[in-house]
Order: structure tokens, then C-alpha cells, then sequence
């Protein structure tokens, strides 16, 4: 709220000052400032473009500044396609704001009506008195005074130039010719180099190593030995590299990690102990869990149920970061999602204050949720702490990634719903399973820390205790809540407090588990109830934004597909993210081979509903991206683990998809002139996993449930079901 | 033991001293201060790494200076520059095929050796001319769609 008791839009209201988000520069140029950051996501460009439109000037004049602590506004974190509603918003009304005030000032020095006054490029021109003057003149250099106050209207989208338009990304010419775009390509004077040695397994700890034949080879400028933490520091890279493989390799450990049986994880999941907590309209409640009943009226009940494993993020280049200590002050460069909540968190476990670390985000490769991002930031502030004055530069290696990125969460979701004779939902039911999907930094204590460094070196500190999660459209329950319209939902989320694998949040949550389950099991409904499975979901759903973007889909892919079994066919699924933010649904074309089992995704298509688009290209590349990724999770991926060690350590023992397996993607944009932005980055993948399960039913007949959709599984299922050779 | 190594980079003589083991990608992202090749997985497994030797694509990840030392070696650097755009380069952009860009430069050294050979391919040669390099954010379809523009801007 502000004075006037008007709510200001998205992440102004956490701080209404107008010199927080925008400056107009003496140089020509205008400062945008966020507290959200690039993650491949586009945001950089389109608050970019924000705030050009609404201020009217060129986009090259937009300079962004993002990410840095004690320099934006504290917005948290990047995360839960929350960035368009929150700064995205912010930034449209305050950028408004500004150039309100920037109108008065022009009409003030023109001496005419500030209504009469035209805006060019940051030209501000009065046709009356033929006069102009610039925003540079005005305003250059000099911080805006005072607060939003929601007062100003943003422009009109009618009047739009900029905003909805295709633009290139901000940062691309760096990324197509080889530029520094990343925080790996970071130079800095003095710049040494930094790797560490992990454990082989989960809380293993160090009984000897030969740190001193380490120190001794070329290069080495430090070798870091606490409890079971091990770190080098040298010269250059390379000798980095042969230092850590030297070190890696006489480090003997004790191993005490006991992992459950990765074939039966969702027996685990179930077996072991749990919190039961229904979920009303999206929000766990602490209360009793009633029981399944049939409702009267009910002429079929059917049940079923799905699982997922654990996935991993899987970023193509390994976690880094740059970190200085100097003069009792710490500096990190670091690729984090939330460069205040690290700042808190390092703080914490560096014995530092808050003000005495400064993190400044600088973009990784891809992260698709919380990845070793924040524990590379420890790594490299700990070597930093040994060689002050020195920036290390830490990169992880593929294998620290793979065996050390916190996982997304199996899942196992079960459904069981009755129709009554009209094909109608009656009564519906969702139980779900998993671990906690909550791991990203908190404060650092005496005891506990969620940074992994802090589980090994001294004083060794525990892993917070998981504890379910009540909030609205979070953790595991995310979109377990059906947008459908049904007379009665019961859901249950079951915590698991047990990790034995780390787990955290992987983009979407626990949307791509009950998305994959509710919309397979609305196909299983509609194939019992005898009705097209499009016409079964439209017949369930009132909502307007929803059942356009079902039926742009289904046109676009070519509906309806011809009955069950011919070998080819086509899945159609639907969400909207979070029951609050963008609409979308997933229309796949798939081949099933049914002598070795191998699905071929033809064709895909996604339709999306985010309200107003802002970069049309960023959204629509966010909505395909997220439709490749979720076929790729969907038929190829799990992480593999032993008894005691987790076996994924690259790209052969956990493959993605590969240019040869994925299809050309058709995006439509049902675009909202004047609507709410709607977050959409997590809007495509769970329709992406369930349309091409829908899709292998409907070219098969064989219903799977059990994600990898791998053609060992495809082909087992096929024989039990009578099919195939 | 270090030794000295005369590499042809780009078209430029250029001297390194390192290991003869030593990866060529960390002469180039070190002493020669090219950052366009990533380091992606150490293992030939991404290409995110990629560059050419002799105009065929090499991982750098693996090939080693003393290795890459008897061949021409092209980087995304010598492909083109900001004020001077390869047309794969400006392609991409074009087409906005990346979401977070590690893969990129690795993927249009990849296209180059392809365009080079085969001026004309189809969406089928173009994946499996890319198939060896890894994209992550799910941006294959424009890659692709990229690669065709770049062959079309490059047809005499």
C-alpha cells in the first residue's frame, strides 16, 4: 500500500521509490534496476522494453542493472515464473511514474501545458511554441525524487510500439560471437583459479588425503583442508584442473550414505512415513484427512496411478563463481537466483555481517531451478577466504554438477474420480507423495545451513529439517488442486520428511507430477466415458482463457486424431500454472515403434495464454523450450543411483534429448492487450509430459504411467497389453 | 613439461607455452583470452566446446595443444564479430535460437563445418550435423530453422 491506500502493482510495493528502479543518465542513457535476474528467461530484455515503451525511448538507450546487492530492490527470489508479474509489473508503473515527472518538469521549463507536450527518443516537444528540450537536460544524473504513488495510468496498449513485439535479446550479440556473456568468461586482475574435491558419496567422510604432495605441484597457490571439505587453489586453470585430480585421487573416505532402491522409489515414497495434509483450493491445511467414498450417482470409478523420479536440472555449463575477500569484505560474482537470500545465507556461515558481503548475479548457463549455483558461491568464497586479496574463479566439473546439483523430487500422485451415465465428473481424488521441493538458502545458523560445503568442512552444520510447506500453489502440491470445474475435490499431499536424496526446486515443482497425473487420468476418463478427449476436457471447463488456448491447440495439431492403435497418434493436455498465472496447452504428433518400443515426437505444439505479451519471442521461446525439455525429462531421464552412490556423473548416464529427437515446436500467443503480464516460464511442461502420454495411448492403445517413458518400459508394457512383437 | 607451441588461430600465428597434455580449451580461454568455446563436460559428450580443426569440428575439451598444434583451428571468434556478423551469427539471432546461450557458440562452430560441406541441407542433415552438441534450454527447433536461414543468406 501506499499513502493514498492504493495497492502499487507487483514488487512496488515493496519499495514505492522511484530512484529504486530508474535513472536517467547524463550521459543519455536510462538505468533500469531489478532484483530479479537472467536466467536464459528473457527478463533482462523485456523489462528493457518495459520501460522503453513507457517512457518512450529507444531500447539502446536501456541500460539494465540486475541482480546486485545493495544496489536493486530486494525482490527474493528469481523464481516460480514469478519475474514478469512482480517486476515486470513494478517496472511498468514506475517507469509511467517517471516519465510523469519528467512531463511536468518539460511543460515547467517550456512554460505550456504538459497535456500538449509530445515525447520522441527522450525529446520532449512542444508543437505550440516550437520548443523542445530532453530528458538528459531535465533529469540527467539527478535521482528521482519521491515515490509512486499509483496515481499515473500506464499508457494505453493501443499505443504500444515496443511492447508485444518480437526484439532481440539484449545480451545476443555477446552470446553468438563468443563474447563474455557468462560468469565463466569473467576476467579480473589477479584472477586465480579455484576447483574443489566432493566426497564420492552423500555425507562420506574424509579419513586422509595427501595435501602436501598437492601443494607442492606446479601452480598451486593453496590447498584448503576443513573436515571433509577439500579445495585448491592455483595459478591458471589447468593446473587447477591436474591439482584437484592429484588431490581427488589420494583423498581416502568413509562412506556411510544408504540410499533406497531406485527401481522402487515409489514403494518407498508411499512405505515410509508421512504427513498427510489435505489441500483445499491450493493451500495445505493442518487438519484431518476424510477417506475416499464413492459418491451415489457414480456409474464408473476409476483409479490410477503415476510416478515420476528424480530429475536433474542438468545445466550445460557446471556451476561458478568469483569470489574476493578483501579488507573484511566479501565479493561474489555468483549465477544465484536470489543474490540477497545468498547474502544472508553466506553471512551466516562465513561469520560475516550482512552488509559486509556484496553479491553481484552474473549469468550461468541455464539453471531451470535451484542448481549448484548458491553452493559454487560458497566454494569460491571459502578458497577466496584462504588467498585474500585474490579473486578465485571456481568452476565446478560436469561430475560436481551431476552428483551435487540438488534433484528435482520423485513423485508418485494417485487419482481416483467417478463419472456419472452423462460422463460427467462426479466426485475426484488426488493423493500425492514426495520429499520436500524447498532447499534453496535460508539464513545460516550455529547448527544448520543449506549450503552443501557447510555439511563437511568445521564446524560441520546439518541440512535444515524439511517440514511440509502450507503456502498457496507451492512445493510438492503445485497445480495438485484441478482447474477443472468439479463438483468435489479432495486432494492430500503426503510429506515425506526423509531426503535421501537432496531435493529442491526444479522448475515447475510439483506441477509436472499432477499435471502428467490429472491430465493422463482426464484422457483415462474420457476414453471410459466414450468421449473425445478434447471435448472431455471442455466439458469440465468454464473458463474462457483456458479453453481457448485448448482449442488454438487442438487446431493447430489437427484434432481429432483417428481411434487408438495405429501406430501413430495425438495428445492434447492443458494447465494453468499455479491456478493463477499463464494458460497453456500441449498438443504432440508421436510414432511408436513397436518392434524396439522407441516413441518419435513428430510434431508439438503449444498455445499460451500469459495475458499482455511483452517479448513475444522471449515468451514464446520459454513456452517451446519448455514443451522440448519436458519430452526430453518425460522419455529420457532419471537420475540413477546405487545402494550408496549416485551413478549419473554425465551426459551418457543421464541423456537428454538431442537434436536428432526433438520436434519442431509450433507456438501460439493468444495475446491480453492491457491484461496482466501472467508468469509462463513453468507454464508448458507439465502439458508437455502428459500430451505425449495421451499421444503414445492414442497410437498405441498402452497407457503409461511411469515417467521415463523409456523403450525397455514402452516395450514391456506393449507385450502385457498384447501388442507389439 | 611446458613447452612452447606455434598454433594457427583464426588465420593468426599465435605462440603458447603449456603442457603438451593440456586441452586446447584452456590455452584458448586462458593465455589467448578466447572465452567463445565453453567448458561443458571434459568428456566429448556436449560440444559446447566445439571448434574446428582443418574445418572438421574438434572438441577442445579433449584435443590436446600438442594434437592441435599441426592444424588450422577456427574458433566462433574467427567466424565473425559484432561489427562484421557471419551470417549463421546474425541468423541465430534472427531466429532468437538460444534461451541462455552457453550452447550457442559451440552449436554455429558445429553449422559452419556442415554449411561449409554441404551448402543446402535439409532439417534431417541438420540435426544430425548437431546431433553430438547439447542444448539445454529446448531451443532446437530454432537452431535449426537458424542454420537454414544462414544457408539461404549464403547461397551464391
Amino acid at each position: 500500500m501506499n499513502g493514498n491506500g492504493k495497492k502499487l502493482p507487483g514488487s512496488l510495493a515493496k519499495d514505492a521509490r522511484i530512484a529504486s528502479w530508474v535513472a536517467i543518465e547524463a550521459d543519455g542513457t536510462v538505468t533500469v534496476r531489478t532484483g530479479k535476474v537472467e536466467i536464459g528467461q528473457g527478463i533482462r530484455t523485456a523489462v528493457a522494453m518495459i520501460a522503453a515503451e513507457e517512457l518512450d525511448v529507444a531500447m539502446a538507450r536501456i541500460r539494465v542493472v540486475s541482480g546486485i546487492t545493495g544496489e536493486v530492490v530486494d525482490e527474493g527470489v528469481t523464481s516460480g515464473s514469478g519475474s514478469m508479474e512482480q517486476t515486470g509489473r513494478a517496472l511498468r508503473q514506475v517507469t509511467a511514474e517517471a516519465r510523469a515527472a519528467l512531463m511536468a518538469k518539460a511543460a515547467a521549463h517550456l512554460g505550456v501545458d504538459a497535456a500538449t507536450l509530445e515525447v520522441e527518443d527522450g525529446t520532449v516537444r512542444s508543437p505550440a511554441t516550437n520548443s523542445q528540450v530532453t530528458y538528459w537536460e531535465l533529469q540527467g544524473g539527478q535521482a528521482f525524487v519521491g515515490e509512486a504513488t499509483g496515481a499515473v495510468a500506464p499508457k494505453d496498449p493501443a499505443s504500444y510500439t515496443l511492447v508485444g513485439k518480437r526484439m532481440v535479446e539484449i545480451d545476443a550479440v555477446a552470446k553468438v560471437t563468443g563474447g563474455a556473456a557468462f560468469i565463466h568468461d569473467l576476467a579480473m586482475d589477479g584472477l586465480v583459479h579455484g576447483r574443489v574435491v566432493r566426497p564420492p558419496s552423500q555425507g562420506a567422510k574424509l579419513l586422509s588425503v595427501d595435501a602436501a604432495a598437492a601443494r607442492r605441484l606446479e601452480g598451486v597457490i593453496e590447498v584448503v583442508e576443513s573436515g571433509s571439505f577439500l579445495g585448491i587453489v592455483a595459478t591458471d586453470e589447468w593446473q587447477a584442473i591436474k591439482a584437484r585430480d592429484a588431490l581427488a585421487l589420494s583423498a581416502q573416505w568413509e562412506e556411510s550414505a544408504r540410499l533406497p532402491d531406485e527401481d522402487n522409489i515409489s514403494a518407498w515414497l508411499i512405505d515410509n512415513e508421512s504427513a498427510a495434509h489435505p489441500v483445499i483450493d491450493g493451500t495445505p491445511q493442518d487438519a484431518p484427512v476424510s477417506a475416499i467414498a464413492v459418491p451415489e450417482g457414480a456409474a464408473k470409478t476409476l483409479e490410477a496411478s503415476y510416478t515420476r523420479p528424480y530429475h536433474m536440472h542438468a545445466s550445460l555449463g557446471p556451476s561458478a563463481a568469483v569470489a574476493l575477500f578483501a579488507d573484511g569484505r566479501l565479493t561474489v560474482h555468483s549465477p544465484s537466483q536470489g543474490p540477497y537470500p545468498l547474502a544472508r545465507a553466506l553471512a551466516g556461515s562465513l561469520g560475516l555481517e550482512n552488509d559486509a558481503i556484496t553479491i553481484i548475479h552474473v549469468q550461468g548457463a541455464g539453471c531451470y531451478g535451484h542448481n549448484g549455483a548458491d553452493d559454487v558461491s560458497l566454494d569460491a568464497a571459502l578458497l577466496a577466504q584462504a588467498v585474500p586479496g585474490r579473486p578465485v574463479r571456481l568452476q565446478w566439473t560436469r561430475a560436481d554438477e551431476h552428483l551435487w546439483e540438488p534433484y528435482g523430487p520423485a513423485m508418485v500422485v494417485m487419482t481416483n474420480a467417478s463419472l456419472d451415465n452423462d460422463g460427467k465428473i462426479i466426485d475426484w481424488n488426488l493423493d500425492l507423495w514426495s520429499t520436500t521441493h524447498q532447499g534453496r538458502p535460508r539464513p545460516t545458523t550455529a547448527t544448520h545451513s543449506s549450503l552443501l560445503a557447510d555439511w563437511y568442512r568445521e564446524p560441520v552444520r546439518a541440512r535444515p529439517v524439511a517440514k511440509p510447506n502450507f503456502s498457496n500453489e507451492s512445493g510438492a502440491h503445485r497445480n495438485a488442486w484441478s482447474t477443472y470445474d468439479l463438483p468435489r475435490q479432495r486432494v492430500v499431499s503426503h510429506f515425506v520428511a526423509k531426503t535421501p536424496l537432496r531435493t529442491s526446486s526444479f522448475r515447475g515443482l510439483g506441477n509436472y507430477a499432477n499435471i502428467f497425473a490429472i491430465e493422463s487420468f482426464m484422457d483415462e476418463l474420457a476414453q471410459a466415458a466414450g468421449i473425445d478427449p478434447l471435448e472431455f476436457r471442455l466439458a469440465h471447463l468454464g473458463d474462457e482463457r483456458g479453453r481457448a488456448v485448448l482449442n488454438a491447440a487442438a487446431e493447430a495439431i489437427g484434432w481429432p486424431p483417428g481411434g487408438p492403435g495405429s501406430g501413430t497418434g495425438k495428445g492434447i493436455a492443458f494447465n494453468r500454472y499455479k491456478n493463477a498465472k499463464a494458460y497453456a496447452a500441449v498438443a504432440m504428433e508421436v510414432e511408436v515403434n513397436e518392434e524396439n518400443g522407441e516413441i518419435i515426437v513428430k510434431r508439438a505444439v503449444v498455445a499460451g495464454d500469459a495475458g499482455q505479451v511483452v517479448s513475444a519471442d522471449g515468451l514464446a521461446c520459454q513456452l517451446e523450450g519448455g514443451v522440448i525439455q519436458a519430452i526430453s525429462w518425460t522419455l529420457k531421464e532419471r537420475v540413477r543411483f546405487g545402494p550408496q552412490r549416485v551413478t549419473s556423473a554425465d551426459w551418457e548416464s543421464y541423456p537428454i534429448l538431442t537434436f536428432t529427437e526433438a520436434p519442431m515446436v509450433e507456438c501460439i500467443l493468444l495475446n491480453q492487450p492491457g491484461l496482466p503480464y501472467l508468469g509462463a516460464g513453468e507454464g508448458s511442461q507439465g502439458p508437455g509430459g502428459a500430451a505425449l502420454a495421451n499421444a503414445v495411448f492414442n497410437a498405441t492403445g498402452v497407457r503409461l504411467r511411469e515417467i521415463p517413458f523409456t523403450p525397455e518400459r514402452v516395450k514391456r508394457m506393449m507385450v502385457a497389453a498384447g501388442r507389439g512383437p | 613439461m611446458a613447452e612452447t607451441f606455434n598454433l594457427r588461430i583464426n588465420g593468426a600465428a599465435r605462440q603458447v607455452v603449456g603442457d603438451p597434455d593440456m586441452p586446447l580449451l584452456y590455452a584458448l580461454r586462458g593465455p589467448l583470452g578466447l572465452l567463445g568455446a565453453k567448458y561443458g563436460c571434459g568428456s566429448e559428450q556436449c560440444g559446447s566446446c566445439s571448434v574446428l580443426l582443418d574445418g572438421e569440428r574438434a572438441f577442445s575439451c579433449k584435443i590436446t595443444l600438442a594434437q592441435a598444434a599441426a592444424s588450422d583451428i577456427l574458433t566462433i571468434e574467427g567466424i565473425g564479430t559484432e561489427g562484421n556478423l557471419h551470417p549463421l551469427q546474425s541468423a541465430f539471432m534472427e531466429e532468437h535460437a538460444f534461451q541462455c546461450g552457453y550452447c550457442t557458440p559451440g552449436l554455429i562452430v558445429t553449422a559452419k563445418a556442415l554449411l561449409d560441406q554441404n551448402p543446402d541441407p535439409d532439417d534431417a542433415a541438420i540435426a544430425t550435423a548437431l546431433r553430438d552438441n547439447l542444448c539445454r534450454c529446448g531451443s532446437h527447433g530454432r537452431v535449426i530453422a537458424a542454420v537454414k536461414r544462414a544457408a539461404k543468406e549464403l547461397a551464391p
